[in-house]
C-alpha cells in the first residue's frame, strides 16, 4: 500500500509519455474515448488504421505484461450487471457528447491549459464525487 | 507505416501506464472520488505524472511539425458549451458508478473478466448512441 503513490506516479509518467509520442509523432491528441468512438461511429474513418493500431497497443501491452509477470492487477470491478450496463452507457454517451474523457480533456487538455479541458475535468470529477457521496455514503448501494 | 508504429507504441505506453498506475483498479478510482469516505490520493500522482511529459510535449510542438507528417492540432476553442458540460456530468456519474473510464476499460480488457467486457460493450453502445444526442443539443443551441 505504501508504494501505491510510486506506482501511480510511474504509471502516470508512462501515460503522459504515450500522449507525447502520439502528439509529437502523429500530431494527434491522445483521447481514449475519441479514438475508440470515432472508429465506432465512422467519424474517424480516414484515420481508422492509426486508431486501430493505437487501440491494439492499449490492449496488447497489458496482456503481454500479464503473461510475462504472471500477475495482473485486481480490478475490484463490481459483479452487478445492471450497474455495469448503466455506467458503461453513461460513460460512452457522456464522453462522446463532451468530446473527451480523462485522457483527452484531463491529461491532454489540462497540460495545454485548455479552458474546455480544465472545465470538463472539473465537471466530471465533481459528478463522480457527487455519485460516490450519494450512492455510497448516503444510500450505501455501491 | 511510421504512423502505425508510433500509434502502436503510444497505445502500448498508455496501456502499460494505466495498468501499472492503478487506474484499472476500480477501488482506487472510486476511492479517489469518495472524498467523504476512505479517500485514496493515488490518482493525484497518476495525473501529476501524466501531465509532466504532456506539458513538455505541447511546448515542443512550437515551430515544429509532427514526426510522421501532417500538422499539430489547432489551438483549443475558448468557449464552453452545453454539450461539454452535460456530457461531462453524464460521464462523471458513470465513472463514479463503476470506477472505469474509457482508457482503463480498454486497457483492462484482457484481465477484467466478463464484468469488464460487459462494461466495454455498454460503453461502445453509448458511443454509438451519442451522435444523436449531440445533434439534438447542437440544434437546441443553434435555435437558442
Amino acid at each position: 500500500m505504501e508504494a501505491d503513490w510510486i506506482w501511480g506516479l510511474g504509471g502516470g509518467l508512462l501515460i503522459g509519455l504515450g500522449g507525447a509520442v502520439y502528439l509529437l509523432g502523429n500530431g494527434r491528441i491522445m483521447g481514449a474515448s475519441g479514438i475508440l468512438g470515432g472508429l465506432l461511429d465512422g467519424s474517424g474513418k480516414s484515420t481508422a488504421a492509426e486508431r486501430s493500431a493505437f487501440l491494439a497497443g492499449v490492449v496488447l501491452v497489458p496482456l503481454l505484461i500479464g503473461l510475462a509477470t504472471e500477475r495482473t492487477p485486481d480490478t475490484h470491478v463490481t459483479g452487478n450487471a445492471a450497474v455495469l450496463i448503466a455506467a458503461g452507457l453513461l460513460v460512452g454517451i457522456g464522453t462522446r457528447v463532451a468530446n473527451g474523457c480523462t485522457s483527452g480533456h484531463g491529461v491532454c487538455g489540462i497540460s495545454r491549459l485548455s479552458l474546455r479541458g480544465i472545465a470538463a475535468t472539473a465537471v466530471f470529477m465533481l459528478a463522480g464525487i457527487l455519485t460516490l457521496a450519494v450512492l455510497r455514503q448516503i444510500l450505501g448501494v455501491i | 507505416m511510421l504512423r502505425m508504429l508510433l500509434a502502436l507504441g503510444a497505445g502500448g505506453l498508455f496501456g502499460a501506464g494505466l495498468m501499472l498506475s492503478g487506474m484499472t483498479d476500480t477501488a482506487k478510482v472510486q476511492g479517489w472520488l469518495d472524498i467523504f469516505g476512505n479517500w485514496d490520493p493515488t490518482l493525484a500522482f497518476v495525473m501529476g505524472g501524466a501531465l509532466l511529459p504532456m506539458a513538455l510535449a505541447w511546448r515542443l510542438t512550437e515551430g515544429r511539425r509532427p514526426a510522421a507528417g501532417g500538422s499539430f492540432p489547432a489551438p483549443p476553442k475558448a468557449e464552453l458549451d452545453r454539450r461539454l458540460i452535460l456530457g461531462s456530468v453524464l460521464f462523471g456519474a458513470g465513472w463514479g458508478l463503476a470506477g472505469l473510464c474509457p482508457g482503463p476499460a480498454i486497457a483492462s480488457l484482457s484481465y477484467n473478466g466478463w464484468e469488464g467486457a460487459l462494461f466495454f460493450t455498454a460503453m461502445a453502445c453509448g458511443m454509438l448512441a451519442a451522435p444523436a444526442l449531440s445533434r439534438h443539443l447542437d440544434r437546441a443551441a443553434a435555435n437558442a
